[in-house]
């Protein structure tokens, strides 16, 4: 499968702070990514970059082989919606339109009236009179208009009602299911990720903790339990990420590197949601190298 | 034609659940050879789902031979799973609707029928019964 957004050794400081280091990620062509992590954790840092927004500092990013500084190339096949869906509201939907269809060279506005109107959005309407929820989804009826080949979107669900948010996900799957188009979305709403995404990306601290298909995420974690004891054994040969000593019992959720031998541990299978909340409770572990650098840093 | 619904809280994945609901149909003859599945697109814009996720199901069960997808014309079913016993099923069903009705008068509420019915069937499937 090729690939369609790539970083390496990607980073961005601001003053002393970096927002984000050592990003390396390959986010496969055709898949809907997601990008999960608290705030802070340089989820929209990482989205800037990778439209152009903003210049990295340290390493490069690539979307289909382009770079940002690629100009009009670049910019046609890139969508992107930032976090408030930023419309002009004194404008109707029509003239919202007409915009999108002036500033953009593959503008496709047949299929933007045609969703708008299958939503009974009225084009008439200013957009500063609509609901939220149908403010987001005039916001993505234009982005994709312009028809990307890829879309990152961030945060598009944080501000909708749970009906709101169903309609803009349907909206959205069944664009990928008609263009083949690569989504990548940054979200801290964890439950909806799951029917929606086939890649998951987590970003804790400016750096990822993990990246892979959901499918083999989840195949690859599990749940131990048993009688107390140290997690050590374990840890020795799988990636322990979480910890939990109750007076009897023990509970570990590893990442498991090959097979799990050891009878007297009760394998689970976790969810997703666990998966990523582990993850994002815990200080950037499974990246050891990344770790020890930290700890040198902090000494010197 | 087969509707799919999704459980977010099965820790099911979502695909195995379509593969489960499409076998399931199939065993009870709601499904017989030839019905049409619905479209991936149909799928995506009711469930508001992956479409990738679709057709990984649709794979799954290209793979055991139970459907196919004719270009141009959607998925189709080619074998059915429910066998000579679905003829038996609409009595059987009478019965355990008798049964049911029994254990409700009983005073039992449904999660005591299902556990007294697991139950059962995994003492049956233990001695060789079932």
């Amino acid at each position: 499968m090729s690939t369609a957004l790539e970083t390496t050794s990607l980073g961005k400081r601001y003053g002393r702070l970096w927002a984000l280091r050592d990003c390396f990620l390959q986010v496969p062509a055709g898949c809907v990514a997601a990008l999960v992590g608290p705030n802070g954790a340089g989820k929209t840092t990482l989205l800037h970059l990778a439209v152009g927004l903003s210049r990295p500092t340290t390493g490069h990013v690539t979307v289909f082989g382009r770079t940002p500084r690629d100009g009009t190339a670049f910019l046609s096949m890139v969508g992107f919606l930032a976090q408030d869906h930023p419309l002009y509201r004194t404008f109707t939907v029509a003239e919202m339109l007409e915009m999108g269809h002036k500033l953009n060279p593959r503008w496709d506005a047949s299929l933007a009236a045609s969703r708008l109107q299958a939503l009974t959005i009225p084009l008439e309407q200013k957009v500063g009179k609509l609901s939220g929820g149908q403010q987001s989804q005039v916001a993505l009826a234009l982005t994709l208009a312009k028809r990307p080949q890829i879309l990152l979107l961030d945060e598009p669900l944080a501000s909708l009602d749970p009906l709101a948010r169903r309609e803009f996900l349907q909206m959205l799957m069944t664009a990928v299911a008609e263009d083949g188009l690569t989504v990548l979305l940054s979200s801290h709403i964890i439950t909806d990720l799951e029917r929606v995404c086939d890649y998951l990306v987590i970003l804790s601290g400016g750096r990822v903790q993990l990246a892979g298909e959901i499918d083999e995420i989840s195949r690859r974690h599990k749940v131990l339990s048993g009688p107390r004891r140290d997690e050590e054994a374990v840890a020795a040969v799988h990636n322990v990420i979480e910890v939990n000593h109750t007076v009897r019992q023990t509970t570990l959720l590893v990442k498991v590197n090959g097979q799990l031998f050891d009878p007297s541990w009760d394998v689970h299978d976790v969810s997703l949601e666990d998966i990523v909340l582990a993850y994002l409770g815990q200080p950037p572990i499974n990246d050891l190298a990344a770790g020890t650098r930290n700890h040198v840093e902090a000494l010197v | 034609m087969i509707t799919f619904r999704l459980d977010t809280r099965s820790g099911l994945a979502p695909y195995l659940q379509i593969v489960q609901q499409v076998r399931h149909a199939l065993r009870l003859g709601l499904l017989d050879v030839g019905d049409q599945l619905p479209t991936i697109k149909d799928v995506v814009a009711t469930l508001a789902i992956n479409p990738n996720t679709v057709l990984k199901a649709y794979r799954d069960l290209e793979r055991e031979g139970l459907i196919e997808s004719r270009p141009g014309q959607g998925t189709f079913v080619t074998k059915t799973l429910a066998g000579p016993s679905i003829k038996s099923h609409a009595a059987l069903r009478r019965s355990l609707d008798r049964w049911l009705k029994e254990a409700l008068a009983a005073g039992l509420d449904e999660e005591s029928i299902t556990a007294l019915f697991v139950d059962t069937l995994r003492h049956a499937a233990e001695e060789g019964v079932a």
